[in-house]
């Protein structure tokens, strides 16, 4: 239609406002954003946490007690030692369903409460948002699951030591390890095994939620299912499955489940950075990973609400 | 300068075919309403212009594509694309704080100040807020980024008549300032009447009826007359009678029917339609016109 000016506008105000934000302050507050939607993902593991605590404070009670009961310093380093183990490896636990469930409503979510039309009326990029929403299980629920963890094993090293000194035992057998290195190696196998390791599965999940228009879980295990039951049928192996399984639980390939030494408090006896970054099941992994997300971004351009 | 700027949209789902070839031109500081029934293609027409889906044709959005450059685009481009796609669960606070993070162009104490108006609470939850509430503060939001154009796609639908009136209220008095652009469409088109300053009628993907308010006012008049008077009346070929009381209303397009406002003036008061009598009427004849061509 042609609509002549308005003869009573004012002089055009060119509103040259300088648009000089950082670049990253979209991504900044996309990651925020997520937060605020999805505040399990810190308040999950605070709980698991919380609810740890207390079954660790029953049986610290009774500490002393079966301390005197075994003379062999070897056991009791194992009954100190295994709480914090059990701790860890809960986190790890907890990580994995957290990153699940946030990943499968991740792109699904905002379809479907409409919300979508919202985010797009803003000056963010559907890669900003997908990027922010990958950086969900693959930096924050790690950073989170750690602290927690470092916090809440600190509690119990206090708690111990409180409680063996006030009954007149050595606190030697708590001490043996440097609690700083613990806390490092830690945050190396959380961010190996249990982020880089299992990201295809995380990624894999995004791109489902960002295409599926219900059941976004069922339609991420159909292929998987109908591929790992085909080789079941054609070569009667499981290797497939196995894969899917293994990255899951975040074990690497070499680490033996079967093996004593694979507790969370021992990932340098199989996973050296040199080990884990030598497997090329990783870097094929991170690969699957990008285009997952490549197609995530572009799919979000397509998307409106369901 | 020139904030929208179409030849040939087109957009089709399948066979079905929502944008059929639209030519479009809207200059800055105009309050456009496209207004159509169900299904006319308006919403569509809408989300090519806001970048939300791919199109054929030519398209350009204040000299951008949209559908390439949404995001830069939604800078200097507000919408509110129906009602309540706020996410319900932010607290009001948080869409303040997530506006402010993302807009370069976000007035923060401007958007407070609407705020104070309402008896929204900064604490409350998005879906603890009324619809009227909701879109209060979507409105609030919107009104306190500089944008150039502003788009509008249903945005009172399901609110009672006090929401909506101060809808518009606010948005004249407060926002459009003449540099910037509004586009709108909805069905509650008595609302709009006296908002707009340019009128686009659209049916089945096409344009049927472009034109400026004042072109509206000159061109098309309606008047009623009595049952003696009718064939005289009718020989003047209108281009729409409807009955009303035991009275017919005749509504006359200067331009097409070679009548002038003397003759018609003879015969009874003249008026200037109302939009929605004028949609009837457009529409109506749209419709039987492809009809016609179908048969």
């Amino acid at each position: 239609m042609n609509t002549q000016p308005n003869p009573v506008a004012e002089p055009i105000s060119v509103a040259t406002a300088p648009a000089s934000t950082l670049p990253t302050r979209p991504f900044y507050w996309s990651v925020r954003r997520e937060l605020s939607e999805n505040r399990f993902v810190y308040l999950a593991p605070l709980g698991v946490a919380a609810v740890f605590l207390l079954g660790f404070l029953i049986t610290t009670i009774h500490l002393p007690g079966k301390m005197h009961d075994v003379w062999i310093g070897v056991h009791r380093t194992d009954l100190v030692a295994t709480p914090y183990d059990i701790m860890a490896g809960l986190m790890m636990l907890t990580t994995m369903v957290v990153n699940v469930f946030y990943c499968a409503d991740a792109l699904y979510g905002e379809r479907r409460d409409r919300s979508i039309l919202f985010w797009k009326s803003l000056p963010v990029s559907d890669r900003t948002t997908v990027l922010a929403k990958a950086t969900i299980p693959l930096v924050i629920v790690p950073l989170v699951a750690w602290a927690t963890t470092i916090a809440l094993q600190w509690i119990m090293l206090m708690l111990n030591s409180a409680v063996l000194l006030a009954s007149g035992m050595s606190v030697s057998v708590l001490w043996t390890q440097s609690f700083f290195r613990m806390s490092l190696l830690l945050l190396y196998h959380l961010f190996t095994a249990h982020t880089l390791w299992p990201a295809p599965v995380y990624c894999w999940l995004l791109l489902v939620s960002g295409w599926a228009r219900r059941a976004t879980l069922l339609w991420a295990a159909l292929p998987v299912i109908a591929i790992g039951g085909l080789e079941a049928i054609v070569f009667h192996s499981w290797h497939f499955a196995a894969l899917v399984g293994t990255r899951l639980i975040g074990a690497a390939p070499e680490i033996d489940l079967r093996s004593p030494d694979t507790l969370p408090t021992n990932p340098m006896t199989h996973m050296t950075p040199g080990n884990f970054l030598s497997t090329p099941g990783l870097w094929i992994g991170l690969a699957f990973c990008g285009i997952c997300l490549a197609a995530a971004v572009r799919l979000r351009r397509y998307q409106g609400p369901i | 300068m020139t904030v929208i700027e179409a030849r040939g949209l087109r957009k089709a789902f399948g066979t079905n075919v929502a944008v059929d070839g639209i030519d479009l031109r809207v200059e800055e500081g105009r309050i456009l309403g496209l207004i159509g029934p169900n299904g006319a293609g308006k919403s569509t027409a809408i989300n090519a212009i806001l970048g939300l889906t791919s199109y054929q044709g030519e398209l350009r959005v204040l000299g951008r594509d949209p559908w390439s450059e949404r995001d830069e685009l939604m800078r200097d481009v507000c919408f509110i694309a129906d009602v309540a796609v706020l996410p319900r669960w932010m607290r009001v606070s948080q869409a303040l704080d997530y506006v402010a993070g993302v807009h370069p162009r976000f007035d923060r104490a401007k958007a407070e100040g609407f705020l104070g108006k309402t008896d929204i609470r900064r604490s409350s939850k998005i879906q603890e807020l009324s619809k009227g509430m909701v879109t209060q503060l979507h409105l609030a939001l919107i009104m306190a980024i500089d944008a150039k154009l502003l788009v509008l796609d249903e945005p009172t639908l399901g609110l009672d008549i006090l929401y909506r009136k101060q809808f518009y209220d606010s948005l004249l008095n407060d926002y459009f300032d003449r540099s910037r652009t509004i586009v709108v469409t909805t069905h509650q088109v008595e609302d709009i009447e006296h908002v707009l300053t340019d009128l686009m009628f659209i049916n089945r993907g096409r344009i049927v009826l472009s034109c400026s308010m004042e072109e509206l006012e000159s061109r098309y008049l309606e008047v009623t007359v009595r049952p003696e008077q009718l064939s005289e009346a009718r020989a003047l070929k209108p281009m729409h009678e409807r009955q009303i009381l035991g009275r017919s209303i005749l509504l006359f397009d200067l331009k097409v029917d070679h009548v002038d406002r003397q003759q018609l003036a003879a015969l009874s008061e003249v008026r200037t339609p109302s939009i929605s009598d004028l949609f009837v009427a457009v529409m109506g004849n749209h419709t039987s016109q492809l009809q016609g061509v179908s048969r």
